[in-house]
């Protein structure tokens, strides 16, 4: 196959990207009890698909992403409180919108810089939101958190499950799906390849005439809206929100767990997110006063010997073994 | 060959045993910090329960008792959340105990309120954290006890008229805020400020603070700030300012005199006053029965503090329902039996559960830090006898819910 | 309000957050390298320091001394078998690498130490107050700020005034052109690793009583040790020294006067300055 025609075809759905997702309807009926750890999982997936938007493929190094799940997440909390419009859907419409404004807002702001000096910048533009929520007691619940929040049934038809989780888990399911086409499409559109184009070479996109800037804004206001997507799910499938939705441990943490999966090829996201929290949930509860070691030695062990996170490494492993990766 | 028979035998026999026995096992889930910042509150609590076992070894009767622990890691909620579901649904517990962090018992509550599942709280002291569900009893403590019964104590036996606050900005912090300036405020004194000292994690430095409480010249400084990490900066940065000097008292509810801590203050602590449900210094044979057994276990320089005695009576409390259901857990007859449990072998004197909040109901010590033997000892001065919940009697905000 | 004590008591949090991360500012301007480990390598170095004088009774000065030693060999060690490998890689991979070994340093003081807070015991000299004759002040912050101002006149000095100094200068403003010119900018690094390692773990011990000291210490204050060298520019000590004390003193004040703003006003401040000068207030332009 030529390198062109490789090309050309990269946007093609294959027949294996289905099996994610049909691992994912398997562990619906596996692991029935399984299912509020597994919501979370996929909550955090999305997250971290919306990072790689901006870190893999445009790359913006932010440790402020949490500020656009919080934003989300306190959207449909302030909402289903303080004005009744529990609708889970039209919530979580609402939610891209806020996040995105903010995206847009601060993306205009704070993509002058780079480097060490933007992730200072949005790590302070996330301790500010963060900051606000505490002070703005009377609409948020300050450190509290809103507890018990009330969310209508999806489609009127399934309420949410307190205890097991079923309806959440599918619900977030459906709506990884949907954002992973959507950012599969956008990644792979011209206004993807011109992102790639920046990351790869500012100077050359400058010279070709490419308004740089402007496409970083956007894309990082499209990042902001499907992180607040997965914000708007954590506090319906919780029903509750508290400030750790906008910390830093969640920003730091999905970075973390997006560079393990290895960043900029979509399916990086899923693999880390899952490794990550997998193996930090297996161990937590076998060695409950000493899980850390296990995960520390983890991330070491990745990152001294593949380049590129687990991804990273399996290609390495398949290119050795004669196949072409999976590319 | 004969041996493999004897091992056969032996295996029935027990598969036997183990079944007749499985009957009357009750299962326990434990969902504590083991990890992270809380880390160090998690592993008191675990030693108090050890402790109880230990001293107690019949208090269970002819139940097995199955401990299963879960690290709730962070005050976040969901760690915690996803702990608890699984001790439900994977482990099928029939109690759950625990929880260190009020945010993590509010986020929890549900869960137990739809499996209804009881629950007997081992620290977490939000006020009304009892009022979210039936199923919730509370052994620990809320931040109104200590800091409205010195609110009251802070005018008629310290016999102070004016007060400062200083307090971590965060729920338990404001709860004691309200609690003391509630009490303080009845009693014909006055706050003249309220000085929040930053969240409960990131307080690097207290000096500003106590700087600003400094100029107001109050008689008396009140001061919350988390058990675990901040008593020993509180009591230096006062001593440091020259406050003790200039005729300011530092007092407090016991979390500033938090008995882990309380060695590494020095001489500067002398002098501070404050009310708690417990200290190690207590002169009652229990305690000095669980003084004695600590040390010995865990080296001469530990202590258990009102954490680690929290965790000893919450297992107390177990104890009493698995006995009074013969081990045969039942929901609601166990919410029963643990309201109005009486309980007069805590360390902390004694103690019962109220029947109408689920709430505990115990001594208030108000005592002052004085040198003994060359260390810091809690003198005790007052005691204050079965005080309630003021939050809830009072029906404040959300306690009247 | 008293203007000398409020001065003071600033300075003398500013003079901690130099100390501790004056060394991060150096390594990562020097190689680029992203060492989130480097308050693991202050939180071990405060072990060491509390410990030492716990069980041995080793004095203060004394145990500052082991600590610093202790730490700047470790990090040697780790530099020369692990750090070594990942010159080359990404930040990103970096990043990873040194957050698990945070996660290593947390678990193994965890697991053997155990995670209560450590307290230190300050020597009967550093007590109480010292009268300066204009005003009486807390000894120990005055130390601190004694033993900062000796630090950075003795780092000035190094970096400005020596050969070894100038070859750092170089390394960090082109190093290309300096590892051209025969500069063995590995053999720098190690050595500036291993001193601002060292001065972490110094760091830890003299500043326990104002920041603390427990296993989850790496993790509470990186963003702070980040936000210093962000402001005051890569690689920069005068830089480290001023955004330190900036951050410091304005922090105290603002925390006197509007104490319900809590932490908000260090980031709206490094905010602020960060967008009105992108690579510090020391920083050179346009590298």
């Amino acid at each position: 196959m030529t390198a062109a025609r490789q090309l050309a075809e990269r946007h093609r759905f294959k027949w294996w990207e289905v099996l994610p997702w049909a691992a994912g309807i398997a562990v619906f009926f596996a692991f029935p009890n399984y299912l509020p750890f597994g919501t979370q999982v996929l909550i955090t997936i999305l997250l971290a698909l919306s990072l790689d938007l901006v870190l893999g493929y445009a790359g913006i190094v932010t440790l402020g992403h949490a500020a656009f799940f919080g934003a989300g997440a306190y959207t449909v909390g302030i909402l289903a409180q303080h004005t009744g419009w529990n609708e889970p859907f039209s919530g979580l419409a609402a939610a891209a919108l806020v996040a995105g404004v903010i995206g847009l807002a601060s993306g205009y702001v704070l993509l002058r810089t780079q480097g060490l000096t933007l992730l200072m910048l949005t790590l302070c533009t996330m301790a500010l939101l963060e900051e606000s929520a505490n002070m703005a007691h009377y609409y948020t619940g300050g450190f509290d958190g809103m507890p018990g929040l009330k969310f209508q049934p999806l489609l009127g038809l399934f309420p949410f499950d307190v205890l097991y989780f079923r309806s959440q888990y599918v619900y977030a399911l459906a709506v990884l799906l949907v954002c992973f086409v959507l950012v599969r499409m956008l990644v792979y559109s011209s206004f993807g390849q011109s992102l790639t184009g920046i990351r790869e070479n500012l100077l050359r996109m400058h010279a070709v005439g490419a308004p740089v800037r402007a496409r970083l804004v956007i894309v990082y206001a499209i990042s902001a809206a499907i992180a607040g997507v997965a914000g708007a799910l954590f506090t319906q499938a919780n029903a509750y929100v508290n400030l750790a939705t906008l910390g830093l441990e969640r920003s730091a943490g999905v970075l973390i767990m997006l560079i393990l999966g290895g960043y900029g090829r979509l399916y990086g996201a899923f693999v880390g997110a899952i490794a990550y929290m997998v193996l930090e949930h297996f161990l937590a509860k076998a060695y409950p006063t000493a899980w850390q070691l296990g995960i520390g030695i983890t991330l070491i062990v990745v990152a001294l010997y593949a380049r590129n996170g687990i991804l990273g490494l399996s290609d390495a492993l398949l290119r050795r073994l004669g196949g072409g990766g999976a590319q | 060959m004969k041996i493999k028979l004897t091992q056969l035998f032996a295996a029935a026999l027990l598969a036997a045993f183990a079944a007749g026995a499985g009957a009357q096992t009750v299962k326990v889930g434990v969902k504590l910090p083991f990890t992270g910042g809380g880390a160090e509150l998690g592993q008191q609590v675990d030693r108090g329960m050890q402790m109880f076992m230990k001293l107690n070894p019949t208090a269970f009767g002819q139940c097995k008792m199955e401990f299963v622990k879960r690290d709730g890691k962070n005050p976040g909620g969901v760690d915690s959340k996803i702990a608890v579901q699984e001790l439900i649904a994977q482990e099928k517990v029939d109690l759950i105990t625990g929880l260190i962090y009020s945010g993590n018992a509010i986020a929890t509550a549900p869960l137990v309120d739809a499996a209804k599942k009881p629950m007997v709280i081992m620290n977490a002291g939000t006020a009304w954290i009892t009022n979210l569900s039936p199923m919730i009893a509370r052994v620990s403590f809320s931040m109104w006890h200590a800091g409205h019964a010195m609110g009251d104590a802070a005018v008629k036996i310290v016999k102070a008229k004016t007060a400062v606050v200083g307090y971590s900005d965060f729920p338990p912090g404001k709860d004691s805020l309200d609690a003391f300036k509630s009490a303080f405020e009845a009693a014909g004194g006055k706050v003249i400020d309220e000085i929040p000292m930053g969240g409960p994690a990131q307080v690097p430095d207290f000096t500003p603070f106590f700087q600003r409480a400094k100029d107001k010249k109050p008689d008396v400084f009140f001061v919350f700030v988390p058990a675990g990490d901040h008593a020993v900066g509180v009591v230096k940065t006062y001593a440091a300012l020259g406050m003790r000097q200039a005729g300011i008292k530092l007092i407090g509810p016991g979390d500033i005199t938090q008995d882990t801590k309380l060695q590494s203050m020095g001489k500067d602590a002398v002098g501070l006053i404050t009310m708690h449900h417990y200290n190690a210094d207590l002169d009652n044979p229990a305690n000095q029965r669980l003084v004695a057994a600590w040390k010995k276990e865990y080296g001469p320089t530990s202590t258990p503090d009102f954490m680690g005695v929290q965790g000893y009576d919450g297992l107390a409390a177990i104890a009493h329902v698995v006995r009074t259901l013969n081990c045969k857990i039942d929901a609601d007859k166990a919410m029963e039996a643990l309201k109005g449990w009486q309980y007069a072998d805590s360390p902390r004197g004694p103690m019962s559960i109220d029947p109408a909040t689920r709430d505990v109901v115990m001594n208030e010590y108000l005592s002052e830090l004085v040198i003994k033997d060359g260390k810091l000892y809690q003198k005790n001065i007052s005691v204050i006898r079965g005080v309630k919940d003021m939050c809830k009697e009072l029906k404040v905000g959300r306690c009247g819910k | 309000m008293d203007l000398i004590s409020v001065a003071l008591g600033g300075l003398t949090a500013g003079m901690v957050l130099f100390i501790v991360s004056v060394g991060l500012s150096v390594t990562m301007g020097l190689m680029g390298f992203v060492n989130l480990a480097h308050g693991g390598f202050a939180m071990l170095g405060g072990y060491v320091i509390v410990l030492s004088m716990k069980h041995w009774g080793v004095p203060f000065p004394a145990a500052l001394a082991i600590g610093f030693a202790a730490i700047a060999a470790l990090s040697v060690v780790l530099e020369k078998f692990l750090y070594v490998r990942l010159y080359r890689a990404s930040e990103l991979d970096q990043v990873l690498f040194t957050i698990g070994l945070v996660f290593v340093m947390i678990a193994l003081v965890t697991l053997t130490v155990g995670p209560e807070t450590q307290s230190v015991v300050l020597p009967e000299w550093l007590r109480g107050q010292t009268d300066l004759g204009f005003i009486r002040y807390r000894s120990y912050s005055l130390a601190i700020i004694a033993v900062g101002v000796a630090l950075v006149l003795a780092l000035w000095l190094g970096f400005e005034r020596t050969r070894f100094g100038a070859k750092i200068r170089a390394a960090v403003d082109n190093r290309r052109m300096a590892e051209s010119m025969g500069v063995d900018v590995g053999r720098l690094f190690t050595v500036t690793f291993a001193v601002g390692s060292g001065l972490a773990a110094m760091g830890a011990g003299l500043g326990a009583e104002i920041l603390g000291l427990d296993p989850q210490y790496p993790l509470r204050y990186l963003a702070y040790f980040l936000i210093v060298v962000a402001v005051g520019g890569l690689g920069r000590v005068t830089g480290v020294f001023f955004a330190a004390l900036l951050i410091g003193v304005l922090d105290f004040v603002l925390k006197i006067h509007f104490p319900k703003g809590g932490t908000m006003f260090i980031y709206a401040l490094t905010l602020i300055l960060l967008l009105w000068r992108p690579q510090g207030l020391f920083g050179k332009r346009g590298t």
